[in-house]
């Protein structure tokens, strides 16, 4: 006499609560933003006008490019510092290609090519040789960009074909910039990887727990090797862009991109442990910081006093949550 | 483990011999003694960085802030020099420290209390301290006409035949020497970053150890902050940017694991010193100083692929896989 026990649904997600949505991540990250632009359209008559709008979104879709994939590698469980050193490689790469006398696809296809080639090098040392990202990236980003100081010293390249400005400056409809429009596809198409995809859910499933994973017969090597790709690729894609946007490159371009790019992901609510975040709370990341700087820079503050506002939203936004959970738990004992 | 900690560091210090060995068959005058010296003198500031740098990544944590916390109380200091140039540099080393530590104990109060992981919460602070020089100076800087004879001849008076920067690193050697192999707070240290669980069981405190580590770190910036300003004699914003990664740097080189518990003084000292030695050598024997970052950054990857392949031996892989389960 044995109870067999009714099959039980077991649903796919999980129900969740209007109550939950509205004191998510994302929610608390809507309400900041509003709150800036709020702020913003005070603080300077010359903020609500869609060419300064358009302007504001230069500041962050070149590093929104390179978060997204940033995001999914810190999910997993892994880190990459060595992006800005990416973009300082490729766009070197380019410049040489330009003296060689390429032409706007050769160095289209060098840049992403470089980026891919960094990202590949990266996975390799991590996933092959079993080595902790953080080291190997801190090493790969003295690497690539002392060859580009190799390559350039003191020098600059210059004289980009005009047909290649387009990217950086480019404006595909009105106010809307090509950039923007590449940020956007590339939020999509993140955000479908990562939320839609059996991919995505072996990336969240290495990141909460990589042994798990192994056992479950997720490839965690291939994956990490595929994300540091990812982050590669977009770092090329980024230096497409800046060096379009510059129409020159030095050796120390992009310098310190690797810090904003990641404090971009945490601040959209990637855990920097990793197994936790979401591309929305990204692409909402992406808006506040371009918001922050755009709006403190009409109001004449320099960048270096921008980036103590970034510094303290950051611990702020990461602290908040912590504070009010534990002071609701003290109401309740 | 003691043993093979000494193999190590040995074979770190191998590594250093071959290279002057190297640099002298180009320029024979690097080996000598009085050149070895002037050397020493140049890293003694990295090395006291490392050691700071050391203590907190052995807990299995980070701290970026580093170089903006020395940023930070160089023009404090700097500043204090111009406007009143009585304060005595005893007094002035004594405010660096005091001014390092507050800004160490912010970091470590809101890993501790907190609980925000110490990349993000030093990431923070990176662009925060930093920012807030520039807010401190208004942006202007302090030049070599502004600092007292004093604050710039402090570090280079010689005292039996030894520069003061140098007898100061030698002194914070031994101090962290002490603290690491003599103290209860150093085995806490240690035992955090060899499992973290089990230090919880056997008593210690990781929170409190934790804030601890960055008050360490906090007061070496902040000590730094004053012997860089007064060596390279100018204060801007400017100061030891990126430095942070310099630092982390010299503590991989000197074999300190980045997941905690593996690490010792000597390595710190000597992986500063390798990256010392090359900064040094390359102007000397003809090769452009652009070449340096390449080289630190393969020195990196070299060392990381040697310590885990040291690591992987000693079978803490597998440990630390069954910890994370």
């Amino acid at each position: 006499m044995t109870d067999v026990p009714a099959p039980r649904h077991i649903p796919d997600r999980l129900d969740k609560p209007l109550s939950s949505a509205i004191f998510s991540w994302e929610a608390l990250l809507v309400v900041v933003a509003i709150a800036i632009f709020a702020i913003n359209t005070f603080a300077s008559p010359y903020f609500l006008d869609p060419y300064s709008l358009s302007d504001l979104t230069f500041n962050f879709t070149e590093k929104g490019l390179i978060a997204f994939a940033m995001a999914l590698l810190i999910i997993s469980g892994e880190i990459d510092l060595s992006v800005a050193a990416i973009i300082a490689l490729a766009s070197t790469m380019m410049g040489m290609a330009v003296q060689a006398g390429a032409g706007t696809p050769v160095l289209v296809l060098i840049g992403i090519v470089v980026g891919l080639g960094c990202g590949a090098f990266n996975g390799l040392l991590v996933t092959r040789l079993g080595l902790p990202s953080i080291v190997v990236t801190i090493g790969t980003m003295s690497l690539f960009r002392g060859i580009a100081f190799i390559i350039l010293g003191d020098q600059a390249y210059k004289g980009y074909p005009e047909s290649f400005a387009f990217f950086g400056q480019g404006y595909v409809w009105w106010v809307v910039s090509f950039e923007l429009v590449l940020f956007l596809i590339a939020a999509v198409v993140y955000w479908f990887m990562l939320h839609r995809t059996s991919f995505g859910r072996r990336v969240f499933a290495i990141g909460n727990n990589p042994v798990a994973a192994q056992f479950s017969g997720v490839r965690v090597g291939r994956i990490k090797f595929i994300l540091f790709c990812l982050t590669g690729l977009m770092s090329g894609i980024a230096s497409v862009l800046i060096t379009s946007r510059l129409g020159s490159t030095r050796p120390s371009i992009a310098q310190g991109y690797e810090l904003e790019v990641i404090t971009m992901v945490v601040l959209g609510g990637v855990s920097i442990l990793g197994g936790a975040g979401s591309i929305l709370g990204v692409v909402l990341a992406a808006f506040i910081m371009g918001l922050v700087t755009f709006g403190l820079g009409l109001l004449n503050v320099p960048g270096i006093v921008m980036s103590i506002f970034i510094g303290l939203l950051l611990i702020i936004v990461i602290a908040l949550p912590i504070v009010w959970r534990r002071l609701r738990g003290r109401r309740l004992a | 483990m003691k043993a093979f900690l000494k193999y190590r560091e040995i074979w770190l210090l191998a590594a250093i011999v071959v290279l002057i060995g190297l640099i002298s068959t180009r320029f024979p005058a690097f080996a000598d003694a009085g050149n070895l010296r002037q050397v020493f003198n140049d890293t003694s500031i990295l090395m006291i960085l490392a050691l700071g740098q050391m203590v907190v990544i052995l807990t299995r944590s980070i701290d970026l802030s580093m170089a903006s916390n020395l940023c930070f109380t160089g023009m404090v200091v700097a500043m204090l020099n111009a406007a009143h140039p009585a304060i005595p540099i005893p007094l002035l080393i004594v405010i660096a420290l005091a001014v390092g530590l507050v800004l160490g104990a912010i970091n470590g109060l809101l890993v501790w209390r907190l609980n925000i992981p110490s990349i993000v919460v030093t990431l923070g602070t990176l662009t925060i301290y930093r920012g807030a020089t520039f807010v401190l100076s208004g942006g202007a800087w302090v030049n070599a006409d502004k600092m007292s004879p004093d604050f710039i001849g402090f570090q280079r008076a010689a005292f039996l035949g030894i520069p003061v920067l140098s007898l100061i690193a030698i002194l914070v050697i031994g101090l962290f020497f002490v603290l690491m192999t003599r103290t209860a707070l150093g085995r806490s240290i240690y035992a955090i970053g060899v499992n973290p669980t089990a230090s919880v069981y056997t008593g210690i405190d990781v929170g409190r150890t934790k804030f601890i580590v960055f008050c360490i770190s906090g007061m070496i910036g902040g000590l730094c902050g004053y012997l860089w300003i007064s060596r390279y004699v100018i204060a801007s914003v400017e100061v030891a940017n990126g430095y942070e990664l310099n630092i982390i740097a010299a503590c991989v080189i000197g074999g300190i694991s980045i997941a905690g518990g593996i690490g010792s003084v000597g390595g710190a000292v000597l992986g500063a010193l390798f990256l010392g030695i090359i900064s040094n050598a390359l102007p000397v024997i003809n090769i452009s100083p652009f070449w340096q970052m390449a080289i630190s950054g393969s020195a990196i990857i070299l060392a990381v692929v040697l310590n885990a392949r040291g690591e992987r031996q000693q079978g803490r892989i597998i440990l630390r896989k069954v910890e994370a389960a």
